[in-house]
């Protein structure tokens, strides 16, 4: 019951800080889940938002369930997904009512600008912490390249990239398997 | 009541069928919008600014924002709250079963060869489309483009730089640094 709880707050504490989308949340992730809690390795948190972006329903949500899931089963899922949304609940429901131009009052543009150079900062750090982890050899630095490229410069649905990459992987290691075992052979 | 099943079949819908960041769910706003008459293209994007400018995955937003505009206009303040909390549920609620549906999955096969291997591919690629994303960011936040000109927000990239650097320092908790820079942005007119 304890850590349910604790799922709930930590996810709602992760919510309030997000700005700028579901990618944005991952330095807090990487403290909240993997440094504080030790809730998930870094590599699962990687595996979470890779298939939280090709599964229905928005990354956010996917990977605070997957989470919850893996911690406390169908409860925790539910709890820590609860969690990520309450903030949202609260504050849009707040300013929806009363503050209708919030959007437009100067002092929010101002701290969004800081945020969002602040946010850009987070990101780099948590990309070489993942970069660490997930490029490990030379085929994989080419995913890794062609796969930025690829999103950055195209259209192309981040949901065929990861079916392709997911594809990829699976033949990168028949390959790697068969030139190892022939070279064990000669 | 039949607004609150609607919202429900509405946002259920949404979240059963948008895939990837919370942008996903805009075309399925306008067709809602188009369809129910409940909001118009032009609320739609002030809900989007609101969205943006508030802190929450923006997918979540939108919903909570819908909701609460379409009932508050038929039934007032209180079933204006019920609406958005309708909402947000019926939004996240197919998540949370295909998702757990595919956690009990993987756990089966996690050892197994054949899903590794898929890992070793999808990692770099997760990282890399997290990379991109960045890039977006960035974009928006250091430079400013306007028709036929680009010029460095240097403001920001000092902002950008110093924070990247004490976070590398001393390593506080994440949500300082958020704060300190909407500070800064507030106090040096970002």
């Amino acid at each position: 019951m304890k850590e349910i709880f604790k799922l709930f707050l930590t996810f709602a504490k992760v919510g309030c800080f997000t700005f700028g989308g579901g990618y944005a949340m991952l330095p807090l992730l990487q403290k909240e889940v993997v440094e504080k809690n030790n809730w998930a390795t870094e590599e699962e948190l990687m595996d979470y938002f890779a298939i939280g972006q090709c599964t229905p329903g928005i990354i956010a949500v996917n990977t605070s369930t997957f989470i919850g899931y893996k911690r406390k089963g169908v409860v925790g899922g539910i709890a820590a997904t609860l969690g990520m949304v309450f903030p949202s609940l609260i504050i849009i429901t707040i300013i929806a009512a009363f503050i209708r131009s919030f959007a437009d009052l100067e002092i929010v543009g101002h701290a969004l600008n800081g945020i969002k150079a602040g946010v850009c900062a987070l990101i780099l750090d948590a990309v070489i912490k993942l970069i660490k982890k997930s490029v490990i050899d030379r085929y994989t630095l080419i995913l890794f390249i062609a796969v930025f490229f690829i999103a950055l410069l195209t259209d192309i649905s981040t949901v065929i990239l990861i079916i392709l990459s997911g594809a990829l992987g699976v033949l990168i290691s028949r390959i790697k398997a068969r030139s190892g075992s022939g070279k064990e052979g000669a | 009541m039949f607004l609150y099943v609607r919202l429900f079949y509405e946002f259920f819908k949404t979240g059963l069928f948008a895939i990837g960041g919370g942008l996903a769910t805009l075309p399925f706003l306008y067709e809602m919008s188009a369809k129910t008459g409940w909001f118009t293209a032009h609320d739609i994007s002030n809900m989007i600014a609101v969205s943006e400018s508030t802190p929450g995955p923006i997918g979540i937003n939108m919903s909570t924002y819908v909701g609460f505009q379409t009932a508050y206009t038929y039934l007032g303040i209180a079933g204006g709250i019920l609406g958005g909390v309708i909402a947000t549920l019926s939004l996240v609620f197919p998540s949370i079963i295909v998702i757990e549906l595919v956690s009990k999955v993987l756990n089966k096969f996690k050892e197994s060869q054949i899903v590794q291997n898929i890992f070793y591919g999808l990692r770099p690629a997760s990282t890399a489309l997290v990379a991109a994303s960045g890039m977006g960011i960035a974009r928006v936040a250091f430079l400013i483009e306007n028709t036929g000109s680009i010029a460095v927000n240097f403001k920001s990239l000092i902002l950008g730089v110093l924070i990247f650097v004490s976070y590398k320092l001393f390593k506080l908790h994440p949500v300082v640094y958020i704060a300190a820079a909407a500070v800064i942005g507030i106090i040096f007119k970002f």
